[in-house]
């Protein structure tokens, strides 16, 4: 490595780079898929072994849950929705990130998504299959669930298409699918590389088979490129769809609090600010676990924590419209919900809310605090608790005092509901601990592409 | 076909070390007249492509026509359902509430589009391909990391082994291999 890279135009406005100088296309797959071919590291089998105990957790919950029926949750009359509900908001939330950071900023030739996209599409797919789950154990007898596909049976019934549960159904399904095609298709070439790489027999025909013979050809490359694009172009309106299709599910209710036409927009802000605090809260730890410094970079720190300041003032301006418009339509349930929610039995939910979401997350305008990972991560984590909040305030304060004040109720999660939401956290953990330590979390080739290409000619020439 | 063994090759496969040496020996061998030919490279390079020749990528229309299909099938989907075989009267809404069907029109939308992308991007390439005779050679293997690969096919026209090898020696790359079948 005799010659120093060319300085780039973010060097001199004295940014971090987003990848560290004196990579070149080989150091790059090395130290990638180095990660991978060192063999297992001793924590690693502590913190599967601990994220399995959590799916042990689930699958135990969901047992009781289908022996027993949805009354071992806190569900009852008027808070028909609780936890899963919140969860599955939750969780589908987290996903948008991974899909905005690989199709959105992939349009908007945004350099330094390359070295976080794949695992935030993994992200993506494991927070997706949390997600899921709660619907379809929610809706009661979770063995028939398939009720709810279009499909000719002997009971001559159709699904509505005029429901927004319906619209879910077809929203989240197709999330999903499009979700996995695209993670699977960029990791194709990666997987190529993996198999030329492992030494070992199986390895090597399980890396094979799932690379398909991908051997770099021009051709390939060339309807690759293509079909990457246009799959980028078309997640991108479809990540703004589903999480809008999730906010119709309240927004179509003519129930106050939930009836308003700023949910989409509020909703897709929330996805997107829940979504990059996970990304941050995954990526932080990662890059110091597996001393990846060098391609996830500060650059990449400041810059999700800028997109998360800026979708968080969004969904804070999201708040104050929903208090102006309560007042503002003279409408006597919609004022009366916000004074609920504000200063009624929920009220620390609210405000908790509100520190989380709006205060803490204004740390991120102090640049000491953007470049310092540990300051991040913490803020972060404030965000991912504040955006749970924030679906229970919205779930439970709307439905627990609605118009009839002789039919209120008080709500609260039930052991089974805590064992059910901390055992998805497991499955999302575990699912990620296998994706780290079997797959390329770092897009190989597409690093390959923003090594500087005089540096990594003359440096192998 | 004149030396005797070239039948038995796939072709002749060139080692370049850096990208800039791949696309000048790509533009000489298309002016050479050599069309059954291939590169192989860690990463896409558009220059490549360009230097090769490579028509335009037939994935977009597919992709047009996934569109539309699981457009038109969507709203058919709701139509068909709401209208002819299972009609309800919600709210006093019409049987044909149109709006209603567009957020699983846009749905299914993107899901054939998708599909279309996916399996049309596998299809023309060919892949999943189990056997390619290009792993034959055991350099081949850096195609993957570092190094760029060119290939002319023993099946061009104008394929000579001997005359061949000589033309890839002089393109300047660091090695020339026979391809096995």
């Amino acid at each position: 490595m005799a010659k120093e890279p060319r300085p780039s135009a973010s060097d001199r406005l004295g940014k971090p780079p987003v990848l560290a100088p004196g990579h070149t296309t080989s150091s790059v797959t090395d130290q990638i898929s180095a990660v991978i071919l060192r063999g297992t590291p001793r924590w690693w089998y502590f913190a599967f072994g601990f994220s399995f105990l959590l799916v042990l957790l689930l699958l135990q919950s969901l047992t009781k849950l289908f022996l027993e029926g949805t009354g071992i949750w806190g569900l009852n009359i008027p808070v028909g929705w609780g936890f899963a509900i919140i969860n599955f908001v939750w969780w589908i939330g987290i996903g948008h990130a991974g899909t905005l950071i690989s199709a959105i900023l992939l349009l908007l030739r945004q350099e330094w998504r390359t070295s976080i996209n794949r695992f935030a599409e993994a992200m993506t797919l494991f927070a997706v299959a949390c997600a899921g789950l709660y619907p379809l154990i929610h809706v009661g007898r979770p063995w028939l669930a398939y009720w709810l596909l279009p499909y000719p049976n002997t009971m001559g019934m159709w699904p509505q298409f005029r429901s927004p549960l319906i619209w879910d159904v077809f929203a989240v399904s197709t999330y999903a699918t499009v979700s996995l095609m695209f993670w699977y298709i960029g990791l194709i070439p990666d997987l190529a590389t993996m198999r030329d790489r492992v030494e070992n027999r199986w390895s090597k025909m399980v890396y094979g088979a799932l690379a398909m013979g991908w051997r770099g050809s021009a051709h390939h490359w060339h309807n690759y490129e293509t079909a990457y694009l246009l799959l980028a172009g078309l997640a991108t309106p479809l990540v703004v769809s589903v999480h809008s299709v999730v906010s119709f599910d309240f927004a179509v209710g003519q129930t106050p609090g939930w009836h308003a036409t700023i949910f989409p927009p509020y909703f897709v802000a929330g996805a997107i600010f829940a979504g990059f605090a996970m990304v941050l809260t995954l990526a932080i730890p990662l890059r110091a676990i597996f001393n990846l410094q060098d391609f996830i970079t500060l650059r990449h720190i400041q810059n999700m924590g800028k997109v998360m300041l800026a979708t968080g003032l969004i969904v804070a301006y999201g708040y104050m419209i929903e208090i102006f418009m309560a007042f503002y339509s003279g409408n006597q349930y919609e004022e009366f919900m916000i004074l609920n929610r504000i200063t009624g039995p929920y009220r620390n939910f609210w405000w908790a809310l509100i520190l989380c979401n709006i205060l803490a997350p204004q740390m991120i305008w102090i640049k000491k605090v953007r470049v310092t990972p540990a300051l991040m991560w913490i803020v972060a984590m404030f965000v991912n608790v504040g955006m749970w909040l924030e679906r229970f305030v919205i779930v439970v304060t709307s439905l627990h005092r609605d118009f009839l004040p002789s039919s209120w109720g008080m709500y609260a999660g039930t052991k089974w509901d805590w064992a059910t939401f901390i055992g998805t956290i497991g499955l999302f953990l575990s699912l990620l601990f296998l994706f780290v330590r079997f797959l390329p979390m770092i897009s190989i080739f597409e690093m390959r592409t923003i090594v500087p290409k005089s540096d990594s000619e003359e440096a192998s020439a | 076909m004149s030396a005797p063994g070239a039948a038995r090759l796939h072709g002749l496969m060139a080692e370049f070390r850096s990208a800039r040496s791949l696309i000048r020996a790509c533009e000489r061998t298309h002016e050479a007249g050599y069309r059954k030919t291939d590169a192989y490279t860690p990463y896409p390079i558009e220059e490549v492509f360009e230097a090769l020749h490579l028509h335009r990528s037939k994935v977009p229309l597919l992709v047009l026509i996934g569109g539309i299909l699981g457009c038109l099938g969507g709203f058919a989907l709701c139509y068909w359902t709401s209208v002819i075989e299972y009609p309800m009267n919600i709210g006093g809404r019409p049987h044909n509430s149109w709006p209603s069907f567009i957020p699983v029109t846009f749905e299914t939308t993107i899901l054939v589009a998708s599909f279309f992308a996916v399996v049309g991007m596998l299809a023309l390439n060919g892949l999943p391909m189990p056997y390619h005779p290009v792993f034959n050679v055991k350099r081949f293997a850096l195609a993957s990391r570092d190094r760029y690969f060119l290939v002319i096919e023993a099946e061009d026209s104008r394929f000579d082994a001997e005359e061949t090898r000589r033309f890839l020696a002089s393109l300047e790359p660091t090695e020339v291999f026979d391809v096995e079948p």
